[in-house]
């Protein structure tokens, strides 16, 4: 029982690493076995992260180094650095990959079925799970220099599956792009790396963190992993890949996408809040973020607006939400250096980005489901082609209502819980942040009115006549996420004590992530 | 001064290889240049560990100068570096391929089917 429990971080990692290159072998036995293995090695990664969230919560910070005579001993012999491949998980670590690993599952519920008419499902499935490998490792890995190498398998992995109906140009082109800025992004990474490394002889976050003093080489570094991390998570002037990556690949694949796109966001919480934290200094990385974030909800929300295809409409508003947690996040950073203020709405603005980052991961991940059902029954994901679902898949329709009250912040979902903390700390700063807030909402709001009203309601179209409910599977895998939305709505003093606030509280505890690799270990 | 060449050649192929993937024009051309930032990379570890007149860093072969070696951990991040760059080389060739196969060309101004 303590024997495996130990090795719970490896195992997080090694289950759908074995699930990926053993995906063709089971393939080999057929389509049912290849499901069976597909949905298990999803499903028990899952479990080990709820396994690993538990034991974080209750012992504080798993160190986890790989290859040594123990799993706990961070210095061998002596040393003043950690030399060895290292996994860190705190609360906030083991929150983000709890929640990747739901979506991971629910994605997979989603695609036994909905991906069942193409070839090539062996290859699917070996880079699906390839993909929440590289999302977990980039999660919980204590190591800059794992970061970047999880950060290149998860690019790789999702440019494969995003060009996975490779006779579509779309998808192609869609794929072309993010594999060019993924690319470029996770060569910043490394450059920023090497500074690190140039400077304290190591890779290590905890060793990076306790010896960082501001000087040039760090402003530098600090500039390409946030401006490299912010493209991976799509803000506003790095956006253009979102839409078209997003709208061209395979729904339950874009589900996992959200989430994969959420680790990059982890990463620039980690850098900001671990790695430099107070040693920050000037505001000016707090306000970019702000502005950023500012930018992202506008640009991304009036873009939405205006589309038609369901798919891309819901991609521009991962645009628009990522704004949320970025002016969450850098209202946070702003007040970091100062407890009173840090009490006073600090620490609120860093719960508040954390929940939204929870729900929103877990309603847009539905979203981009029920984009997928529809274009599956209907064969359209074209708004001016739908009409009338409502009466022909009425539980899509259902799971639909609750994910876009979700996202648009209707009170009691839990949308409207976090929206709400970051109106509250960013109007602490500035009356007009909140603004820019509760216009995007407003307009979110709008936009999901027109696709409730164009695609469910209305006339029944005649091409429509035909169309029936999704099977099981598909329905079974956005109901998992339905579930996980309306216990987040219904219990939010709940979820925000024991996970989001313990989270916020690992991100602000610059001295604890440290000393649980520098202390020695054991 | 001559200590600093090699991170001058790393800025000047950074800065070749940003110009000519974010001004090319042609796919191939473009994939080239990312190649160009992944090498300029790799140099800039690899100069970032040598030490002057150090030996190889394997204690059993540097002879008598086993107190004074060149750093192993870059090498062993290049290596890594190296061996990812190549993926991603041989997944955007795969895809340039493919976006010839669709389009019929390589130019990136009439490749734009996804806008707005």
């Amino acid at each position: 029982m303590t024997i495996w429990r130990e090795h719970l971080p490896a195992l997080l990692l090694a289950l759908p690493l074995l699930g990926a290159f053993a995906a063709p072998v089971a393939g080999h036995f057929g389509s049912r076995a290849r499901n069976v293995w597909f949905v298990s090695i999803t499903a028990l990664t899952a479990l080990v992260a709820w396994g690993l969230w538990q034991q974080v919560s209750a012992s504080g910070i798993v160190v986890y180094v790989m290859g040594a005579e123990h799993s706990r001993l961070t210095l061998p012999s002596g040393m003043a650095l950690p030399v060895r491949i290292l996994l860190e998980v705190d609360a906030m670590s083991a929150l983000m990959a709890f929640m990747g690993a739901i979506a991971a599952l629910a994605g997979a519920l989603f695609s036994v079925r909905s991906m069942e008419r193409f070839s090539g499902l062996d290859q699917f499935v070996a880079l699906y799970l390839l993909l929440t490998a590289g999302m977990l490792g980039m999660e919980i890995t204590g190591d800059l220099f794992n970061f970047f190498v999880f950060l290149e398998i998860a690019s790789v992995a999702s440019c494969g599956l995003v060009a996975f109906w490779r006779d579509r140009p779309e998808a192609v082109e869609a794929s072309f792009k993010y594999m060019l800025l993924s690319t470029v992004g996770a060569l910043m990474v490394l450059v920023a790396v090497a500074f690190f490394y140039g400077r304290y002889n190591t890779v290590a976050m905890a060793g990076v963190a306790s010896h960082l003093q501001l000087g040039l080489a760090e402003k530098a570094a600090l500039v390409f992993l946030v401006s490299a991390l912010a493209m991976k998570c799509g803000t506003v002037p790095m956006h253009m890949w979102t839409p078209d990556a997003y709208a061209e690949a395979p729904a339950g694949v874009t589900c996992l996408l959200v989430a994969v796109s959420q680790a990059a966001l982890y990463g620039l919480f980690r850098v900001c809040f671990t790695l430099y934290g107070a040693s920050l200094g000037s505001s000016a990385v707090a306000w970019a973020l702000i502005i950023m974030g500012l930018l992202s909800m506008f640009i991304g929300v009036t873009m939405a607006v205006i589309q038609k295809d369901v798919k891309r409409l819901m991609a521009y508003h991962s645009v628009s939400q990522v704004g949320y947690m970025l002016l969450g996040m850098g209202v946070a950073l702003l007040v970091l250096s100062d407890p009173q203020k840090m009490a006073a709405y600090g620490a609120m603005a860093l719960q508040g980005a954390v929940y939204h980052l929870f729900n929103y991961t877990m309603y847009k991940g539905l979203l981009f489901l029920v984009a997928g059902a529809l274009a599956y029954a209907a064969g359209s994901r074209n708004l001016n082609d739908l009409g009338g679902l409502g009466r022909r898949m009425p539980q899509t329709a259902a799971l639909f209502v609750i994910a876009a009250a979700a996202i648009a912040g209707l009170p009691p979902f839990n949308g409207f819980v976090s929206k709400l903390m970051i109106y509250e700390s960013s109007f602490a700063v500035h009356p007009l942040l909140p603004v820019v807030a509760m216009v995007t909402s407003m307009l979110t709001l709008a936009s999901f009115v027109k696709v409730f009203q164009t695609a469910f309601l209305g006339p029944e179209k005649a091409a429509l006549r035909e169309v029936q409910e999704v099977p099981g599977f598909m329905r079974g895998g956005m109901a998992l996420l339905a579930v996980v939305v309306l216990v987040l709505s219904l219990f939010p003093t709940w979820s925000v004590g024991s996970f989001v606030e313990p989270a916020a509280r690992a991100l602000m505890d610059r001295a604890a992530y440290v000393g649980a690799v520098l202390g020695g270990g054991l | 001064m001559i200590g600093n060449l090699p991170y001058f050649a790393v800025a000047a192929l950074v800065i070749f290889g940003l110009f000519g993937a974010i001004f090319g024009r042609n796919l191939v051309k473009i994939a080239v240049a990312v190649s160009l930032v992944e090498a300029a990379t790799n140099l800039f570890i690899i100069a970032l560990g040598y030490r002057n007149g150090g030996s190889i860093p394997v204690f059993t072969q540097a002879g008598g100068y086993a107190d004074y070696m060149v750093l192993p951990t870059p090498q062993a991040l290049t290596l890594t570096a190296i061996v990812i760059g190549m993926a991603t080389t041989a997944l955007l060739l795969s895809l340039i391929m493919l976006l010839y196969r669709h389009y019929g060309t390589l130019d990136v101004r009439e490749i734009r089917r996804l806008r707005g």
